[in-house]
């Protein structure tokens, strides 16, 4: 590989990755999850009543993810708040796990999933998938499968696994291309977002890499449920 | 679920005779950890830990204009979130009153105790200086933020360092901290916050005895000044009432300080 | 019978044709898979996993406790920490009651033990018609991981029952997690409150009975 990645990892590396569950006492499930300095904490409230009330499906539960990150994760600092990127982040999220979850199991209710990322050195949107599925798990919510996500980048020609801030910011030749892609438990796909200039081959060949990143992921998350005594 | 009357009835039954359910002294405050520089993209940072409540505190720095009446000092503010991942009772949406208080009670303990040289935080008079941004966040809530926010922004200031600062290109330069540690007062304005519950008073409430307090008063001072005070909630203090609330601030404002000190080097 | 073990959503417990789908768990094809996490158990075929957390699920016939959120024209709102809230009627209450009295009962905040006696798409009906059901008087609430709850009772009761006899208290306990305490002396009730969360912390120990007996010959 032409490109040395600053870190000295290989393409197909991953940053070291920390999974634990049960981090927030309060609620019904929560979960951290790290790639490198990216850290994500989620908390899962419910299913509980789903206000207000005319919102209220009576044929299935409703799941609303919330992301946002803290106002000092960052370098430059972000005003608290919701900001359309997390709005829209939050969404993609939620499109990301729905298919996993068996939400006609709680009509009429809603779960909440709330996302803080503590650290930031981007793939922040795929360790929040990681760790919300992680804290949705946790709380006991029927799903037929977990998720994992991860960030794919294309740094001027080459593809690499696991986008770290300094790569997501570089300029040489074709500069950075972002591809945060999710992947559930038994190999489907659901979320991929692409920010940059790729070929379809290329794309094809960065899927691939997904896939094969997100089983490594995969068993992060399941050793942290099956270790965790609550 | 708030607590019940029912236990909140047991609650003051048990101060009464000067116990707490945990086993703690009424003037006692909980196991306590204090970590610093936990997150890599704050000026300074830290993470404090009373009995199960958890606080994050993170330090931004940024540099903008002065405020008219003060051209030649940094600025100061001060935000809370109280994330709805901490509690089942916090929701989304924009700052309640909860969080806006919590915000403005600590930023007074630390701009009236002057703990910030603000002064040594201005670059051009006039023109640009410092300001301090310090943001606080709820990891899990079971009783007394207001204290271990207060705590956390103590070890968060005295973790920070001064950015680099690109005069030429007017640009700051993030990661690259200077050598400088943010201008701090040797002094240290702890917030001590002290609860009433029917004839009793306590310090660090679980959520539990916090939920059935009658009136609550917090107080920041440093080596026996009181710089910041304010009584919150709706019930009524006696003459009495507010004298023993001052001595025994005092009281455990010696104890407390002496049980971080190491931690906040 | 197939060990114990903890399982992930998704995960393949066992395989064959023998293995009946159970609570927690879907069959696809050959394969009975977990769709919940938690502790996968199977007995004569039946395949199921017990939730190690989460929020509370009621049943029909569970006991529990719950808190008057709100009082009606017939009856009273109660909330049981489940997802949805239950009903709790006037006529599943053991007197008469005029419709003008509901509040004297029973009022908003008011603790109660009861027993559901029916779920519909509707909602939770609770009755307290039964001598050990009603308004609880004294004592205090503590609250527990529901999924916990099996291992405080204990097999008949017996655990629950080592810590009525230690600490001299009544204890009822709710399938929802919250588990009321009377004693005559505060000291006793907290005892059986830390006895309660020594087993819920303790759990997964085997011979916990025995530990608990340990536990209270210390603490005594």
């Amino acid at each position: 590989m032409a490109i040395k990645r600053t870190d000295g990892r290989k393409f197909d590396e991953l940053r070291k990755m920390y999974a634990k569950v049960g981090v927030v006492p309060n609620a019904d499930g929560s979960a951290m999850f790290s790639f490198g300095d990216t850290i994500a904490i989620a908390a899962v409230y419910g299913p509980k009543k789903m206000h207000p009330q005319h919102m209220q499906d009576p044929e299935k539960g409703t799941l609303r993810f919330t992301y946002n990150m803290l106002s000092f994760s960052v370098t430059d600092r972000i005003r608290p708040g919701p900001s359309r990127r997390s709005q829209e982040i939050s969404k993609v999220s939620e499109w990301a796990i729905d298919p996993v979850l068996m939400i006609d199991k709680f009509p009429n209710n809603v779960v909440d999933v709330h996302v803080n990322i503590l650290q930031a050195n981007a793939s922040t949107r795929c360790a929040g998938i990681n760790a919300a599925v992680l804290a949705l798990a946790h709380a006991g919510i029927t799903m037929k499968n977990i998720v994992s996500s991860v960030s794919i980048g294309k740094l001027d020609k080459e593809l690499v696994v696991d986008v770290s801030k300094e790569e997501e910011d570089y300029s040489e030749g074709e500069g950075a291309t972002d591809i945060p892609i999710t992947f559930t438990g038994d190999g489907k796909l659901t979320h991929i977002q692409l920010d940059g200039k790729i070929t379809t081959e290329q794309l094809k060949e960065a899927v691939k890499l997904a896939k094969k990143a997100c089983e490594e992921i995969y068993e992060v998350q399941k050793k942290a449920l099956k270790e965790s005594i609550k | 679920m708030e607590t019940s009357k029912l236990t909140g009835d047991r609650i003051k039954e048990y101060l009464a005779l000067g116990k707490r359910f945990d086993g703690r002294k009424l003037d006692e405050f909980r196991e306590m950890t204090i970590e610093t520089g936990i997150s890599k993209n704050a000026e300074g940072s830290a993470k404090v830990k009373l009995g199960k409540t958890e606080v994050l505190v993170g330090i931004k720095m940024g540099v903008s204009e002065p405020y008219p009446d003060s051209p030649d000092k940094g600025n100061l503010m001060v935000t809370a979130e109280l994330l709805p991942l901490s509690s089942s009772r916090f929701e989304l949406g924009p700052p309640k009153i909860e969080s806006i208080e919590l915000a403005r009670v600590l930023d007074r303990a630390i701009r009236e105790s002057k703990f910030i040289d603000l002064e040594k935080l201005c670059i051009k008079k006039g023109e640009k200086v410092w300001t301090v941004f310090i943001d606080i966040y709820s990891i899990n809530a079971d009783g007394n933020l207001l204290d271990a926010a207060g705590i956390g922004i103590i070890a968060a200031l005295k973790n920070s360092k001064i950015p680099k600062y690109d005069e030429k290109n007017e640009k700051v330069l993030y990661g690259e901290l200077s050598d400088n540690k943010l201008p701090l007062r040797k002094e240290i304005p702890l917030s001590i916050t002290i609860y009433k519950i029917g004839e009793n008073l306590i310090v660090d409430p679980t959520q539990e005895e916090e939920d059935i307090n009658d009136t609550r008063v917090t107080m920041g001072s440093y080596d026996g000044i009181i710089s910041s005070m304010q009584k919150g909630k709706s019930k009524a203090l006696s003459e009495e009432e507010m004298y023993k609330v001052l001595d025994l601030n005092e009281k455990v404002w010696k104890e407390l300080f002496s049980n971080i000190e190491k931690d906040l080097k | 019978m197939t060990e114990r073990k903890i399982v992930i959503p998704g995960e393949i417990i066992v395989s064959g044709d023998k293995y009946l789908p159970g609570e927690g768990t879907e069959k696809k094809d050959n394969d009975i898979i977990a769709i919940i996490y938690g502790l996968s158990e199977e007995t004569r075929g039946l395949v199921k996993v017990i939730p190690l957390s989460g929020v509370y699920h009621p049943r029909r016939g569970n006991v529990v406790i719950g808190k008057v959120e709100n009082v009606t024209f017939n009856g009273w709102v109660i909330d049981i920490t489940a997802p949805n809230n239950a009903f709790l009627s006037l006529t599943e209450v053991p007197r008469y009651i005029n419709k003008d009295g509901l509040e004297e009962v029973m009022d908003i905040g008011d603790m109660v033990v009861a027993k559901i006696w029916n779920i519909n798409k509707r909602g939770i009906d609770l009755s307290i018609k039964s001598r050990d059901f009603g308004k609880i008087e004294e004592g205090m609430i503590i609250k527990i991981n529901p999924n916990k709850v099996p291992r405080v009772i204990g097999k008949e009761g017996s655990m629950v029952n080592l810590i009525k006899n230690e600490t001299g208290c009544n204890i009822t306990v709710g399938q929802n997690g919250l588990i009321w305490i009377s004693g005559d002396k505060i000291e006793n009730e907290l005892l059986a409150k830390k006895a309660v969360i020594f087993v819920t912390e303790k759990s997964f120990i085997e011979g916990l009975t025995d530990k608990l007996k340990e536990w209270f010959d210390k603490e005594k």
